[in-house]
């Protein structure tokens, strides 16, 4: 298989408040099969084999379900392949030769750790704020006791494969994290199961997004080019209806 | 030291029952005084989380992601089994108990998986009033797939993701207990000592991921739910933070580690590229209800696929076990796969894949019908691969997989710790020598929603625990252990990544005490063990500092482990002289060459107990009775 020499500049910084910069490093015998991760794997073996810092990045199922992955390439979330994790890039994507620029999410929400490692426990914030169903243990019905519209249920899931990666935010220019909200709004709420509480979330999520530095949404649309689960743009028109339903007809 | 497996008496559909009636209760006022650390945040941790912050107990979970909802459960694409009998195709909590008891080889307790199977019902319940979105008929109710070689229709699912909608689920409602204030989350810390006081476990030592500091934490009990420990083999379908780090800490503190030989392999992995990889990917098992497994019968036969015709194919699952055909259980799959290829007759560039065919079905179902049923696994395989599988035969071999065995725990899922409690992937679990598909997740769930609750309520009940501060000197000693293994790491400062000897330590594992096992390479493998470690030791490169961020540093630890818990894989491996479930001994096979129990002899459970690094461990042994599924040999021809 051909062998490629890629050159990339990635962004370096020791922690928080460090100073961050693009360093240049060139890695060689980068094969086509490789996924984008491996190839840094490879700069970062190099690194260590040398006593130096490697690059930290997250990544754990690296198949593209987990959500860890995430970098910013070339200026895109997770890179140039529609609908796919940063995870399930291939090098033969690239060609012998090219430089690829590499940096971090970057949302006033998601501070920055290290190199191209943020803070994203904002999302586990929001979901706190009733991303769930009030059921304790022991009480469920028969599960089939409710009947579900086969559509509601294909609905409710095409919302909930959300993997709540944060390339939305890091997509929008106002760094707003209404695509994820409205995902896990609309995942519950398609369900008679999330119907119960569905007023009381809209409007909890809402608030708890504006509190933890989220920016609004301008309708860009930006979030759904990137969101690697091909999540909606629909799903945020159903969360405004709800909002302005639950806040002037439902007393909330 | 004697087992004692307190496994309750009476006839096993009442057991579970009478367990619970007798099991004393913590008088709700009391319940938030009880402080609970759960370690790990999949399936198991995170339901059990859920259900003991709705009870009220004060429960601190910690997980080495940066949130609950990453842990590897997330990946699981096939399904969940529960005997809910929707399809009225014959299935009951009997058949299902009995199926996990015989697809685990008999070297599963009884007791365990008849409570498993009764439960089952139960998640399925509880997850569709979470917001489950599992998949549906067009009347509306909920649509079940055979899955795994079952012959009943018994799998839940939620399209090929049905791991992430489960954790989704357990993690939202875990969210609910932190903001209700009973659960507290930390995640980026990881587990790296148990702290036992007069012999019970009362707390753990952590490092903080961000921070780098060693952290104490004191409970009355303690809950690990640390997944299993499949990246030993360093290639596997485990996500790349799989560990047995905090597993093999407490067997170092005294927990039993039981039956470490049974591990899984699955069948149908993408196969490995080239040396770079990092982790191999499960194509899931549900294609080969519609694909047909084949290799050319001829030896190096490099011609394409398509130019081989039907008489010079040999589709040696279905010759081999004409009723079972391409749906046998994983590990004969498996092994199956492993012959064929040694014999030369395997394809690819490396000659180690066999063809997972789907021409015959598209040709006779419709290229749609096809799609609507793999279309994302087909999609996922072109990304990885760059070949379409509409065209040309998916290409496929073993991977590792799945860890049935653990840290040895009782029917009360309590390790021979008094108060350590073990969930999940991590304990030596109800599946014995092979998990059967879809069964993980059940075992996860049944575990933390409706296990714990009561069993751990009834060690906190019985009295006499004390609070541990920790200040107590077993914290310091700990937190002192953990530090000076950190900073020995660090000093070595030698030229191989942990990366590069994780992977020799995996080729050992791969080629010794993989797909087949023998006296000879069992051997070599536990001499050669020790080498490697002390190679680790000698010449490991851990740059930076371990006062911030440092994934490296992190990696390093747990590939230290994994040198020290391999070699009592391959121990385990050799006393264990029978053939059963994922364990194949080429000793013990039958004249057709297949696995051979040695049920007069090997009936138990291998509980491990540490002696010292360099030290050989002691067995203890669990006598396993079989009152309801008589064992007979498993055969599915
Ligand atoms: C690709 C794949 C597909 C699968 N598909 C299926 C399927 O279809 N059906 C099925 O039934 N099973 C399936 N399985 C198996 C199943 O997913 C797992 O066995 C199960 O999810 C394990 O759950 P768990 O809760 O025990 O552990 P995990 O989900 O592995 O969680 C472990 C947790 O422990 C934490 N942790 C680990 N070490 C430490 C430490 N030292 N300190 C702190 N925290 C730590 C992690 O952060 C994580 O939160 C599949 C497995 C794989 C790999
Ligand atoms: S590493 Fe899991 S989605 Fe990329």
């Amino acid at each position: 298989m051909e062998k490629m020499t890629i050159h990339l500049r990635v962004w370096r910084q020791a922690g928080p408040n460090a100073p961050g910069r693009l360093v240049p490093y060139t890695v060689e015998n980068v094969i086509p099969d490789m996924s984008f991760l491996e190839m840094l794997d490879v700069l970062n073996e190099e690194l260590i084999a040398k006593g130096e810092d490697p690059v930290a990045f997250d990544s754990d199922c690296r198949e593209g379900i987990c959500g860890t992955c995430g970098l910013v390439i070339n200026g895109i979330p997770h890179g140039p392949d529609r609908g796919a994790t940063v995870c399930q890039l291939h090098m033969r994507r690239y060609k012998h030769g090219d430089t690829i620029t590499i940096e971090p999410w970057r949302a006033r929400a998601f501070p920055l750790i290290k190199d191209l490692v943020v803070d994203r426990s904002a999302f586990d914030r929001l979901i706190q704020a009733s991303g769930y169903t009030s059921i304790n243990v022991g009480g469920a019905p028969d599960a089939n006791a409710v009947l579900i519209p086969k559509d509601k249920a294909e609905r409710s899931m095409d919302a909930a494969a959300c993997i709540g990666c944060g390339a939305c935010v890091a997509a929008c220019k106002n760094a707003s994290a209404i695509l994820f909200v409205s995902a896990k709004v609309a995942h519950l709420g398609m369900l008679p199961q999330g119907q119960v509480e569905h007023k009381h979330r809209v409007v909890k999520m809402i608030d708890r997004m504006d509190d933890l530095g989220f920016g609004s949404c301008s309708n860009e649309g930006e979030c759904e080019a990137v969101c690697p689960k091909e999540i909606k743009l629909a799903n945020i028109a159903y969360l405004n209806r709800s909002y302005l339903t639950a806040r002037f007809f439902g007393g909330l | 030291m004697t087992l004692d497996a307190k496994i309750p008496s009476g006839p096993i559909q009442e057991k579970w029952d009478r367990h619970r009636f007798d099991s004393k209760l913590v008088n709700p006022a009391n319940k938030r005084k009880y402080t609970v650390i759960i370690v790990g945040t999949g399936l198991a941790g995170a339901s059990a989380a859920a259900s003991l912050g709705e009870l009220g107990y004060n429960v601190m979970s910690f997980c080495i992601h940066d949130s609950p909802r990453r842990a590897h459960s997330i990946a699981a694409q096939g399904g969940i089994n529960a005997a809910k009998n929707y399809q009225n195709d014959g299935d009951s909590i009997y058949r299902l108990f009995y199926d996990t008891v015989k697809g685990g080889d008999y070297r599963a307790r009884e007791a365990n998986v008849y409570r498993l199977a009764q439960v089952s019902v139960n998640i399925i319940d509880q997850c569709v009033a979470q917001g489950v979105p599992f998949a549906r008929e067009y009347g509306g109710l909920l649509d079940n797939r055979s899955f795994g070689g079952a012959q009943v229709s018994r799998t839940f699912y939620a399209r090929g993701q049905t791991g992430q909608q489960l954790l989704i689920g357990a993690y939202q409602s875990m969210m609910r207990q932190v903001e209700a204030g009973t659960v507290t989350i930390f995640p980026n810390r990881e587990m790296l000592d148990l702290v036992v006081v007069d012999g019970r476990a009362c707390g753990i030592v952590c490092r903080n991921l961000i921070t780098g500091a060693i952290e104490r934490y004191a409970a009355h009990a303690v809950l690990l739910a640390t997944g299993g420990y499949g990246t030993a083999y360093y290639l596997s379908t485990n996500a790349v933070n799989s560990n047995v780090t905090a597993a093999w800490r407490c067997h170092k503190r005294g927990a039993l580690f039981a039956n470490p030989c049974f591990t899984q392999i699955h069948p149908t992995c993408i196969p490995l590229s080239g040396d770079h990889q990092s982790k191999l990917t499960l194509m899931s098992e549900s294609l080969r209800n519609d694909g047909r497994v084949w290799v050319p019968t001829k030896k190096g036969d490099k011609r394409p696929p398509s130019q081989i015709p039907e008489a010079e194919r040999d589709y040696y699952l279905e010759r081999r076990y004409p009723s079972f055909g391409n749906l046998v259980p994983r590990d004969v799959a498996s092994r199956a796969a492993k012959a064929v290829c040694d014999d030369g007759q395997g394809v690819g560039v490396t000659g180690f894949s066999v063809y997972l065919d789907f021409a015959d079905a598209i040709q006779r179902l419709g290229r749609d019908v096809i799609t609507e049923r793999y279309g994302n696994l087909f999609d996922m395989y072109k990304r990885i691969t760059d070949e379409d599988p509409y065209q040309v035969p998916m290409r496929i071999y073993p991977a590792v997989h799945y860890a049935m065995g653990g840290l040895w725990v009782d029917y009360n899922l309590m390790s021979n710790l008094p108060g350590l409690h073990v969930l999940g992937e991590a304990n030596f679990s109800d599946h014995g020598a092979n998990r059967l598909g879809a069964s993980a997740l059940m075992q996860g769930l049944a575990d933390g929603y409706f296990v714990i609750p009561y069993t751990l309520g009834h060690y906190l009940a019985s009295g006499g625990l004390a609070p541990v501060s920790t200040d107590h000197d077993a914290f310091a000693q700990a937190a002192d252990s953990v530090q000076k293994r950190i900073d020995r790491l660090l000093q070595v400062k030698g030229k191989e990544t942990p990366r590069q000897l994780h992977r020799r330590l995996g080729a050992v594992l791969w080629d010794e005490v993989g797909m087949g096992r023998n006296e000879a390479g069992l051997t070599r493998a536990i001499a050669r063990i020790p080498q490697l470690r002390e190679e680790f030791w000698q010449n490991v490169s851990v740059p930076g500092t371990p006062d911030n961020l440092n994934k490296n540093l992190e990696y390093a630890g747990r590939v230290a482990d994994y040198l020290e818990f391999a070699e009592l894989l391959a121990i385990d491996a050799l006393h264990r002289t029978e053939s059963c479930g994922g364990h194949f001994r080429e000793e013990s096979q039958t004249p057709e060459g297949e696995a051979k129990r040695d049920d007069e002899h090997f009936s138990y459970v291998a509980a491990w107990e540490f002696s010292g690094v360099d030290q050989p461990p002691v067995l203890h042994q669990e006598p396993l009775e079989f009152e309801y599924c008589k064992p007979s040999q498993r055969s599915y021809k």
